[in-house]
């Protein structure tokens, strides 16, 4: 016997993905443990207006994650704030998950650890975060108040990012690599006629230009090979999610980008570990999908104690 | 102790000035990550122990803001003898907060 604190179902991440599996196991009658590495909610609590959820016209996404936890949390699920650093598997009923707050020991394993925003991986990227840098429109458009920003990348993301910019910078750059946007032809359609933004295409971020704060950026035309400096006081970085699951490649199959391959029934492949999410490899990343992988998981990881 | 709310008037004399550390959290009501840090901070500020806790609601506040260079939210800095010590951006855990002082 390990000394590790023992439940049922131990979740890693406690996004929407992780609360709902919680919640799941927790009215099956199983304890369940949700191991959080930051805050509750993930992405999620980035979003100031959620109007795509069933059921909900309007939430903010940091109403969502606390609704989501006090009904988690109300049913007897448990929450630990630490960073998995591993699953270890004892048996096919036995698995510890090792963490930066110790050991803990579960009957099944849900991996719920969502998805990063991407970085652009340039030269002093991260020491200009918060000086200029940013991954967060709604968090940090306000700081740019009548100042010229850019937005790299053509989703969707992307696009909300820069409506929302627009309503208070000068000017608003969408940068992408391609030709073509992938954003809704919705999205790009409402900043096409706003005067204070501009389309550069076919075009990359190479390098961010500025000591103290971002005063520039360096634009390398993907066509041409062309370089050319353009002054802006923020870069808003949109081009897409990164996953992180490499601590648990030994029990997990990750695809070229890192996301986990597994059934739309949530099953890794080994017995007694299940994936929820936006983790996991899947076409649609949505708050809708990532509750249904938690709901999913769960009752596989029921049903497989059986 | 609970965190204390700082405005420009009381700023000099509560952080520059202050004999202890002081964690100062920068936030403001619509940003979500600040709300969920928000919650971590005041638990901190009732535990606090040779240090305190300030919070600046940089709507209200906006020239500490700027003249911290605030660009991001929630931002938290840790002032020793009237100077910024420590700095971090983002949603962080208690761990690393206080990991901070």
């Amino acid at each position: 016997m390990s000394d590790a604190i023992q439940k049922d179902i131990i979740i890693i991440g406690a996004g929407p993905a992780g609360m709902t599996a919680a919640i799941y196991g927790q009215r099956a009658g199983k304890s369940t443990l949700m191991i959080e590495a930051k805050a509750y909610g993930g992405k999620i609590i980035n979003t100031p207006d959620i109007e795509n959820y069933p059921g909900f016209e309007h939430i903010s996404g940091f109403e969502y994650a606390q609704k989501l936890y006090n009904q988690a949390t109300a049913l007897g699920a448990e929450l630990v704030y630490a960073t998995a650093t591993g699953i270890e598997k004892l048996d096919e009923h036995r698995f510890i998950v090792h963490t930066t707050s110790g050991d803990f020991e579960g009957r099944a394993v849900i991996v719920a650890t969502g998805a990063k925003s991407r970085a652009l991986g340039l030269a002093r990227e991260a020491d200009l975060i918060g000086r200029g840098i940013s991954y967060c429109a709604t968090c940090d458009g306000m700081f740019f108040r009548k100042k010229d920003v850019a937005v790299q990348g053509g989703g969707d993301t992307a696009f909300e990012d820069a409506a929302f910019l627009a309503n208070y910078c000068n000017k608003v750059y969408i940068i992408h690599r391609r030709d073509a946007f992938t954003a809704d032809e919705v999205h790009v359609a409402k900043l096409k006629d706003r005067d204070n933004v501009e389309f550069i295409l076919n075009t990359a971020v190479t390098g961010l230009i500025g000591e103290e704060r971002l005063e520039a950026v360096e634009l390398t035309d993907k066509v041409t090979g062309e370089k050319r400096t353009l002054p802006v006081s923020g870069l808003f970085v949109a081009i897409g999610q990164a996953p992180d699951n490499a601590a648990f490649d030994n029990v997990l199959s990750l695809d070229e980008k890192g996301y986990v391959v597994a059934s739309e029934e949530c099953l890794t492949g080994t017995d007694g570990v299940y994936v929820a999410g936006d983790c996991r490899k899947k076409k649609v990343h949505q708050l809708t999908t990532a509750a249904a992988d938690g709901a999913v998981s769960a009752l596989a990881a029921v049903s497989g104690m059986k | 102790m609970a965190a204390i709310t700082i405005t420009k008037d009381n700023f000099e004399q509560e952080v520059l000035k202050s004999d202890v550390p002081v964690l100062v959290d920068f936030w403001a009501s619509w940003c979500g990550p600040c709300r969920m840090v928000s919650p971590i901070v005041e638990e901190i500020a009732d535990q606090a122990e040779g240090f305190k806790v300030g919070k600046v609601n940089v709507d209200e506040e906006d020239e500490i803001a700027m003249q911290f260079g605030i660009m991001s939210i929630p931002t938290l800095l840790v002032f020793k003898d009237g100077e910024v010590a420590n700095k971090s951006v983002g949603v962080a855990s208690k761990e690393q907060i206080l990991a901070l002082l």
